[in-house]
C-alpha cells in the first residue's frame, strides 16, 4: 500500500486496549474470588476457552487471518463479561451457550469485530435468562463455602444441582419483597439484615466486589480506555431513581447507595455500556445512552420480573445508539452552535 | 502581557525531536551545478517562462513571470545559463512530473542590480505588484501569494504572524527566529503598515524559549507594540483556522477566510522573505530548510530553491539504513523515495530521512471499534471515524454530510487510532472522488447548457426565417395589392430583428467560464 501522512503513530493498538480491560477486571476478580471460591476463576477459564475456540472457527469460516485476529483479545473480554455476570456455580454448558450466542451470533453472524449492533455478553445474559431462568437466577447463599472439588462437581453435572445450595440475592430479596407487600412492618433495610443480605451499604460481600469494579472502572479512565460521559450518567441517573423512589417511601425502596452497588450495576456502568461498539459514539450521546441504561436498569431491577437490569437496559439503549449518535452530533469547528450537521 | 487564549478541541502532543535539529546555527548550504524550478511555486495560476533555453540569467532575474493576480513570480536563484525547460519530477502527492525551468550555475553566484523598494512613495497597488514580481508567497506550506493577502476589502483587526512550527522535526522558523529576529520584526512592522492592523500578535509555541526571548528582544529594540504570544504545544496550534481562534476566538469555518473576519496570518518565514524584498531587493530565492531524522548531523541549511532533496539529505549525512525521505513534516509530510528527482521548492520547510526504526511501518489496518480516539483528537471537531464509514463504504454524499470539507488532514486521527486505519489516506480519497464528481456535475451542466441552447438557437432561427419569408410573402402581396397605386415608405414601424435577437440572447448566454 501507498505511504500516507501522518508517519507517526502513538504506542496503541486494539489488543492493548483489550489487555487494559482485563487488567481493570482482575481487581473485582479477586475480591469475587475471596468472596465465592475458585468456582469463579473455573468460569473464567471455561468462558475464555469456549470463546477463542468459537471465534477461531468463526474467523476460519469467515476466511479472515485467524491468528491476528485472535490476538485482538476482544473475544476474551466478552468471555470474561460473561463469567462475571452469569451465576458462578452455573453449569459449564450453560456458559458455553451464553458464549456461543455472544461469538457466534451477536458478534460474528454481524459482521464481526466493530460491526456488532448489541452488546455481545449481554446478549449472552439475555438468550440464558430467558430460556434458563430457573438456572440464571440460581446464586450461591450468603457465606456459602464449598470446597474447590465440589464446586468444580457442580459446575461440570457430576452430581444433582441443590437448590439449597443458592439462596436470593439481595436485589431478588428486595424485589420479592416489594411485590408480595411484605413491608407493612418495618423497611427494607430490616428485612434484609433480618436475612443476613446486608453489609455495610449495600449486599453483603457483594458491595466489596462491586467496589472493585469502580476502582477498575477509574483505572480504565485514567488510562482514556473510556471516557467520563458513559459511568458518570450510568451512576447519576441510577442513584437519581433510586433517591426519587427511596425519599417517596424509604419504606419500600432502599437508598441510592445500596443500587449503586449491587447486582451488576458498577460492571454496567463501567465495562459494559461503555463498549464503543455498540454504544454512543458522541459526547452528549453517550451522556443520552448512560441516563437511559440507568434508569431503565433500575426500573427492570426493581419493577421487573428479572434479577437484574442491567442487560436488557443496555440492550434497549444499544437499539437507540444510531439514532441518539445521529442527533447529538457535535458541532463542527468554526460552524455555529445552532447549525445541525447531520442529515 | 498575558491575553486570555482561546482552546481548539482535540489536538495531539507527539515527541517533538526539535532538539535534533535546533542545536546548530542555520548554514548556508553549498551551490549545486544544477538547479530545477518547478514553475508551479505558488497557489493560483502558474507564472510564464520569460527565458529561453540557452539564456543566461543573474541570480535573482525573473524567469518566469506571474500571470494572472492570484500567481507570484519565479527567479533565478543563482547566475548561470537556462539549461531545460521542460518536465521534470516533483514533490507532489500525484508522484507526475511538471513543467520546471533547469538553471546550470555559472559558480558565479552574480545578482542582478538589487534596489531597496521606497515603498512609503508608492500606491499600496504599486508595492502588492513589487511583491508579486519579488515571488513572495506563503512559506509556512500553502504557497499563497503574499500580495494578495495585502489586497482586502476587509479591514484587519489582528495581524497575527506564525512561529508555532507546531509539527514534529521542523525547526526552520525556530531557528530563523533566533538568529533573524531583528529583520522578521521589520519584515512584520512592514506588515503591519500594509495591513493597517491595529493589533499584531506573534504566536510562539512554549517549546521555543530561545526564539521567544529573541523575538521579545528584537521588538523592544525596535520599539514596537507587537505582542508575542507563547502557546501551549500542542499539534496543530499552527494551523491558520486553529491559531486564529487560539489568538481571537474567531471561528472560521472552511469556505471562510480569516481575513473576512478581520483577521491576516502570515508565516514568521514569510514576513523575513518581505523584509528581503523590500529592504534588501532581494526576491525569493532561498529559504530555510530542516534537515533531521536519520542523519549523522541533524540541522538547518539556508539552500536555494531548486536544489535536489537528496543533495541537501547527503549534506546532513544519512545513515545507511535510510529508506527513503519525507517532504515536510512527519505529521502531514510528502514520502518519497530517496533518490527522488524532486527539487526544493518554496514550501520545502523540512526534509526527514526515513527508516524503518524511526518510522515504523503502520502494521495492518484492524477493523473500527469506534473507540472515537479519533473524534477525541480532531480539532475540527469531526467524527473521523464516521468520515472513515462512509468513505470506506463509497457512499461519498453522507461523508460530505458528516463535513468531509472541513477535515484539515493534519492526522491527529490516524495518529491516535488504536486500529492502525489510516484515516488520511482514507479522506484524501473521499474528497477525491467528491471533486472528481462535481467536475463531472459541472461538465454535464454545461454540455446540458450548450444543448439546450442550441436546440433553443434552431427554434429561434427558424421562427426567424418563417418570419421572414411570412414578411417578404406579405410584402410581395402588398406590392401587388398597391402595384398600381401610389409607392408606400418601406415598413418604418417594424421592429428591427437585431434588438429581437439580442433580448432573446441575454439570458441564456452560454457560460464563457472555460471548460
Amino acid at each position: 500500500m501507498m505511504i500516507c501522512p501522518p508517519h507517526l503513530r502513538e504506542v496503541n493498538s486494539i489488543p492493548r486496549v483489550m489487555r487494559l480491560v482485563c487488567v481493570a477486571l482482575a481487581p473485582g476478580i479477586a475480591v469475587y474470588t475471596a468472596l465465592i471460591g475458585p468456582a469463579i476463576l473455573v468460569q473464567i477459564c471455561l468462558s475464555s476457552v469456549a470463546a477463542l475456540c468459537f471465534e477461531a472457527l468463526m474467523l476460519k469460516m469467515r476466511a479472515l487471518p485467524v491468528r491476528r485476529f485472535l490476538g485482538d483479545h476482544s473475544a476474551l473480554v466478552t468471555a470474561w463479561l460473561i463469567a462475571l455476570t452469569f451465576p458462578p456455580l452455573s453449569p459449564w454448558w450453560l456458559t458455553v451457550t451464553g458464549v456461543f450466542f455472544a461469538i457466534v451470533v451477536a458478534k460474528h453472524l454481524y459482521g464481526g469485530l466493530g460491526q456488532n449492533p448489541f452488546n455481545p455478553a449481554m446478549i449472552a445474559f439475555a438468550v440464558c435468562i430467558i430460556a434458563f431462568p430457573a438456572l440464571m437466577s440460581q446464586w450461591p447463599a450468603q457465606g456459602l463455602t464449598l470446597p474447590f472439588e465440589r464446586q468444580l462437581e457442580i459446575v461440570f453435572g457430576f452430581v444433582p444441582r441443590i437448590d439449597a445450595l443458592t439462596a436470593a440475592t439481595p436485589l431478588d430479596a428486595i424485589k420479592t419483597a416489594l411485590k408480595t407487600n411484605a413491608l407493612h412492618t418495618g423497611n427494607i433495610q430490616e428485612l434484609l439484615m433480618s436475612q443476613n443480605l446486608y453489609g455495610t451499604f449495600a449486599g453483603r460481600g457483594w458491595e466489596w466486589v462491586t467496589m472493585t469494579y469502580l476502582c477498575g472502572g477509574a483505572f480504565l479512565l485514567a488510562m482514556g480506555v473510556i471516557t467520563w460521559h458513559t459511568p458518570f450518567a450510568f451512576v447519576t441517573s441510577m442513584a437519581a431513581i433510586a433517591a426519587l423512589c427511596w425519599l417517596i417511601d424509604p419504606n419500600r425502596f432502599s437508598d441510592p447507595l445500596f443500587h449503586l452497588f449491587s447486582g451488576g450495576a458498577m460492571l454496567g456502568a463501567f465495562f459494559i455500556a461503555t463498549d464503543p461498539v455498540s454504544g454512543c459514539s458522541t459526547p452528549r450521546g453517550r451522556l443520552i445512552f448512560g441516563c437511559g441504561a440507568g434508569i431503565l436498569a433500575y426500573l427492570i431491577r426493581v419493577f421487573g420480573v428479572f434479577p437484574d437490569g442491567i442487560a436488557f437496559s443496555v440492550l434497549i439503549m444499544n437499539i437507540c445508539a444510531p439514532l441518539i449518535d445521529r442527533y447529538t452530533q457535535p458541532t463542527i469547528f468554526g460552524r455555529r452552535g445552532t447549525e445541525s450537521d447531520t442529515r | 502581557m498575558l491575553r486570555p487564549l482561546f482552546s481548539f478541541p482535540g489536538g495531539i502532543k507527539p515527541d517533538s525531536h526539535k532538539d535534533d535539529s535546533s542545536r546548530t546555527p542555520i548554514a548556508p548550504a553549498p551551490l549545486p551545478e544544477r538547479l530545477t524550478l518547478p514553475l508551479r511555486q505558488s497557489a493560483g495560476v502558474m507564472p510564464l517562462p520569460t527565458v529561453r533555453v540557452g539564456d543566461r540569467v543573474k541570480k535573482g532575474q525573473v524567469i518566469a513571470s506571474a500571470d494572472k493576480w492570484v500567481s507570484a513570480s519565479l527567479h533565478a536563484p543563482t547566475s548561470g545559463k537556462v539549461a531545460d525547460i521542460g518536465k521534470y519530477p516533483m514533490a507532489h502527492p500525484s508522484g507526475l512530473p511538471a513543467l520546471a525551468i533547469v538553471i546550470e550555475s555559472d559558480g558565479l553566484d552574480e545578482w542582478r542590480e538589487r534596489q531597496p523598494l521606497d515603498w512609503q512613495r508608492l500606491a499600496p497597488q504599486a508595492v502588492r505588484q513589487y511583491l508579486q514580481q519579488s515571488g513572495v508567497v506563503g512559506l509556512g506550506g500553502a504557497l499563497f501569494p503574499s500580495h494578495v493577502k495585502l489586497d482586502t476589502e476587509t479591514r484587519i483587526e489582528e495581524l497575527i504572524i506564525n512561529g508555532a512550527e507546531c509539527e514534529p522535526y521542523i525547526t526552520c522558523d525556530d531557528r530563523l527566529m533566533r538568529e533573524r529576529a531583528a529583520e522578521i520584526v521589520s519584515g512584520v512592522a512592514l506588515l503591519r503598515d500594509f495591513t493597517g492592523a491595529r493589533q499584531t500578535l506573534i504566536a510562539i509555541e512554549n517549546n521555543k524559549p530561545e526564539a521567544i526571548r529573541a523575538m521579545r528582544g528584537a521588538i523592544s529594540e525596535h520599539g514596537e507594540n507587537f505582542a508575542v504570544v507563547t502557546l501551549p504545544t500542542r499539534y496543530p496550534a499552527g494551523s491558520l483556522r486553529q491559531l486564529v481562534y487560539t489568538l481571537t476566538g474567531k471561528r472560521a469555518p472552511s469556505n471562510v477566510l480569516p481575513t473576512a473576519m478581520g483577521v491576516q496570518c502570515f508565516n514568521v518565514a514569510t514576513a523575513h522573505s518581505i523584509w528581503r524584498a523590500i529592504v534588501l531587493g532581494e526576491p525569493v530565492v532561498r529559504r530555510v530548510v530542516t534537515v533531521s531524522g536519520n542523519v549523522r548531523a541533524p540541522g538547518n541549511w539556508d539552500a536555494p530553491i531548486g536544489m535536489s532533496m537528496t543533495a541537501l539529505l547527503e549534506l546532513s549525512g544519512t545513515f545507511p539504513d535510510t529508506d527513503g525521505l519525507i517532504a515536510g513534516g512527519p505529521m502531514m509530510g510528502l514520502p518519497l523515495p530517496l533518490a527522488t528527482g524532486a527539487p526544493l521548492t518554496k514550501d520545502s520547510n523540512c526534509l526527514i530521512a526515513r527508516s524503518p526504526r524511526l518510522f515504523p511501518p503502520r502494521p495492518p489496518e484492524s477493523p473500527c471499534i469506534r473507540c472515537t480516539a479519533c473524534a477525541q483528537v480532531c480539532p475540527q471537531g469531526l467524527q473521523p471515524f464516521e468520515l472513515y464509514w462512509w468513505s470506506r463504504a463509497r457512499n461519498f454524499e453522507k461523508a460530505a454530510d458528516y463535513a468531509l470539507a472541513e477535515c484539515i488532514e493534519c492526522g491527529c486521527c490516524a495518529y491516535v487510532c488504536p486500529a492502525s486505519i489510516p484515516l488520511v489516506h482514507y479522506f484524501r480519497f473521499a474528497k477525491g472522488e467528491l471533486a472528481a464528481a462535481a467536475r463531472e456535475q459541472k461538465m454535464a451542466d454545461s454540455a446540458r447548457f450548450r444543448f439546450e441552447f442550441r436546440q433553443f438557437r434552431i427554434e429561434r432561427e427558424k421562427a426567424e426565417k418563417a418570419e421572414k419569408l411570412a414578411r417578404a410573402a406579405a410584402a410581395q402581396a402588398a406590392k401587388q395589392k398597391s402595384a398600381a397605386a401610389v409607392e408606400a415608405p418601406a415598413a418604418s414601424g417594424e421592429p428591427a430583428p437585431m434588438a429581437s435577437l439580442k433580448s432573446h440572447d441575454q439570458p441564456c448566454a452560454p457560460n464563457p467560464e472555460p471548460r
